[in-house]
């Protein structure tokens, strides 16, 4: 099986650790893993602008740096979400199509694809979990609290098989970190206090490390926590899965 | 683009943010409300299945609008109501005038209508020398501070009790400095009493109006409605189009939904059955399109017909729970407002859509479901398309394509930024960087992940 690592462009330049690290956890699983370099940006920026018309570049590259894996996975929520909703290239319809149902989030991949049932590794922190909009309410990597529905949480899964490790519970589950791309300046306002107040969430819950599926995410709340000067970390979840 | 007083929504919510502690104060109340239809939407083992239900109900009539309109139509005129049919928010205005000169009063009282709000009726009345009474109390008291609801089921929602208690002080004569919540409200039943006995015109406005037997339903908490249209010998209900169901039986369905979803009340106090005049007096319906037609035809935004109105998606919104109802310069605001508006004006509501985090709360509580969130990113490309969005923003977007266009590029572009940014920070590190301004910007690593990679591993 050889799986393609699609990393967001701003986790290539800057949070490669993250991506260091999903792809350490996926060879660990004795996966073949490539990074195809002519790989970018998945065009969500744009489009999220209104200007998905002007995604065409991104597309194209995307569907020549991962034509032919088995599977493309991608260490955010938000990006395979984008990819498998919007990815298309005119006259490339049926590969297109065809990539877009093997894109996988991470904790999902791992989850649905490899069933992982256990992991080496070992976090000995109290972490608050955020979850990610795009891939909780978009790909369905855990229960919403909107739903009347039966729990259940991929990512939070994979935590519970780490050592050590003990998650605390938050009192707003999943409510919106307020990254939610350009809107981070273009209602600068709104996009701080909500990321203020989650933090607020976490803090007051007694998590050391904030974790989640998306870098985004979290690059908006260590941004919030670095000006307050807090001790508060945050960690993408492949970070954790695959520390020792 | 979209502006009032030169403010659109990220400029009006940026002034709402200067008190802290008073946002801190809307969204906890706000959230109040959301833990409230939770726990009721809980209580419910089928609720999903009830908001597919009603989903599919209201995708069934939009897809025979005009045949369910004209069997109520003749249903009620068969029921002694006489019905009017407005195109737009004017024609809608002027109806309601003629009726008003053909009574021969210049006051009426009325129910909340969030209809009449879109069509600006009160304003346009009031030009015309007529006197509205708002009979919601949340409305009477927005009215009284001249203002607008700032939520559609929780009109004076963003204002604190003391605030209400000046109010009343003011226009009611109440004590100075009472702020009690129910002294406040026995002083308001008192003084629109006096209004309710005296009007002879009462106007309401619509929840459901059934086509199988031309009657229609209106829901209040307050009896506000019953009251004034039991008093008055003409009443009139406006409605807009898409408040048709096909049958009776489909009501329970809905009023299960409504209060539910809401407030988190079982049901609404009062749902009030109209199907005739009494004896004596005129029932009128005005059935108004003001842009519905328009919205039924444009496919990716039709479904946004199937609102009834609850408001869940402005409790559950963290934009809309930190930034107040105002902020979005329409009569209907939050979540469902932002894909109602631009239908209405793209130009004046292309700040809307871009209002939100496209988090999906909303259609996750819409007891209709309405894809929300992804009608918020449609409207989106709509308004990229055509223009309507900031040139800035266009030419950042155009930068930004150009520069992931392609691999090379965006791995030199990439490390330039960051040696300025480890090198000269203060050039990202100012004013002029709206993320600066409330956070630190990331740190910016020596080597990207693909530098990284292809020192690291062969095959690259």
């Amino acid at each position: 099986m050889t799986v393609g690592l699609f990393v967001p462009c701003y986790v290539d330049q800057f949070y490669p650790q993250v991506a260091i690290a999903s792809l350490q956890l996926l060879e660990k699983q004795g996966l073949t893993v490539r990074f195809p370099k002519k790989q970018t940006c998945c065009g969500q920026p744009m489009a999220n602008s209104g200007f998905e018309h002007l995604t065409g570049g991104c597309n194209k590259n995307f569907l020549e740096a991962f034509e032919g894996f088995d599977y493309i996975v991608c260490p955010s929520g938000s990006c395979a979400l984008h990819v498998k909703h919007h990815l298309k290239v005119e006259g490339q319809e049926a590969l297109a199509s065809d990539i877009r149902n093997r894109v996988y989030e991470l904790t999902e991949f791992l989850t649905d694809v490899l069933q992982v049932k256990n992991l080496k590794a070992r976090f000995p922190y109290r972490v608050g979990m955020h979850q990610s909009c795009h891939g909780q309410r978009g790909l369905k990597l855990s229960q919403m609290s909107e739903l009347v529905a039966a729990p259940f949480s991929k990512p939070e899964s994979l935590l519970r098989m780490v050592q050590d490790i003990e998650m605390v519970q938050l009192d707003r589950v999943d409510e919106c970190c307020g990254f939610g791309g350009s809107f981070c300046v273009s209602e600068e306002a709104v996009s701080a206090r909500m990321g203020q107040d989650r933090v607020a969430d976490h803090q007051r819950n007694g998590a050391q490390v904030i974790t989640g599926a998306d870098m985004s995410c979290l690059m908006h709340l260590e941004g919030i926590l670095r000006r307050q000067g807090s001790a508060v970390q945050v960690k993408h979840i492949a970070e954790i899965l695959n520390g020792e | 683009m979209a502006v009032v007083n030169g403010k659109d929504h990220a400029a009006l919510a940026d002034v709402f943010n200067k008190d802290k502690a008073r946002v801190g104060w809307h969204d906890e109340t706000l959230w109040f409300v959301r833990q409230k239809r939770d726990k009721a939407a809980h209580g419910i083992a089928e609720w999903e299945q009830l908001r597919q239900t009603a989903s599919d109900i209201k995708d069934h009539v939009l897809s025979r609008l005009s045949q369910y309109l004209v069997e109520f139509e003749t249903r009620a005129k068969e029921n002694g109501i006489i019905v009017h049919w407005a195109a737009d928010a004017e024609e809608h205005n002027s109806i309601v005038l003629g009726l008003l000169q053909k009574a021969g009063v210049n006051r009426m009282v009325k129910s909340k209508s969030m209809l009449t709000e879109e069509c600006h009726l009160n304003e346009f009345l009031a030009k015309k020398g007529i006197e509205v009474i708002d009979t919601d109390l949340g409305e009477r008291i927005v009215q009284l501070a001249e203002e607008a609801p700032s939520h559609i089921v929780l009109p004076c929602i963003h204002k604190k009790k003391e605030e209400i208690g000046a109010l009343f002080h003011k226009h009611l004569g109440t004590p100075a400095g009472n702020a009690d919540p129910q002294f406040l409200t026995e002083a308001a039943r008192q003084h629109l009493r006096e209004k309710f006995l005296t009007r002879r015109v009462a106007l309401t406005g619509v929840n459901f109006a059934i086509a199988e037997t031309g009657e229609f339903v209106v829901c209040t908490n307050e009896g506000n409605a019953d009251m004034g249209a039991h008093l008055a010998d003409v009443h009139i209900a406006c409605m807009g189009i898409e408040k048709i169901i096909p049958k009776r039986e489909h009501l329970g369905v809905f009023l299960r939904l409504l209060a539910r979803s809401a407030t988190g009340q079982p049901v609404t106090t009062y749902n009030s059955h109209f199907k005739k005049p009494r004896k004596g007096a005129e029932l009128h319906v005005v059935l108004v399109d003001n842009g519905r037609s328009r919205q039924l035809a444009r496919k990716d935004f039709r479904n946004s017909l199937k609102c009834i109105r609850c408001a869940a998606c402005f409790n559950t919104c963290p934009v809309y729970r930190r930034s107040g109802g105002h902020s979005y310069h329409t009569a209907i605001a939050g979540p469902i407002g932002s894909i109602l508006a631009p239908n209405l004006d793209m130009r004046q509501y292309a700040d809307l859509p871009f209002a939100s985090t496209l988090c999906g709360s909303c259609s996750n509580v819409c007891p209709v479901k309405i894809d929300i969130h992804d009608q918020l990113y449609k409207w989106r490309q709509v308004l990229g398309k055509e223009g309507y969005v900031p040139k800035s923003k266009e030419l950042g977007m155009k930068g930004l394509a150009m520069a992931v266009n392609n691999a090379t590029m965006f791995s030199v572009g990439g490390k330039l930024g960051r040696w300025v940014m480890r090198n000269t920070p203060f050039v990202v590190n100012n004013g002029m960087n709206p993320w600066f301004k409330q956070r630190e910007m990331p740190e910016a690593p020596k080597e990207s992940f693909r530098e990284w990679y292809a020192k690291n591993r062969k095959e690259g």
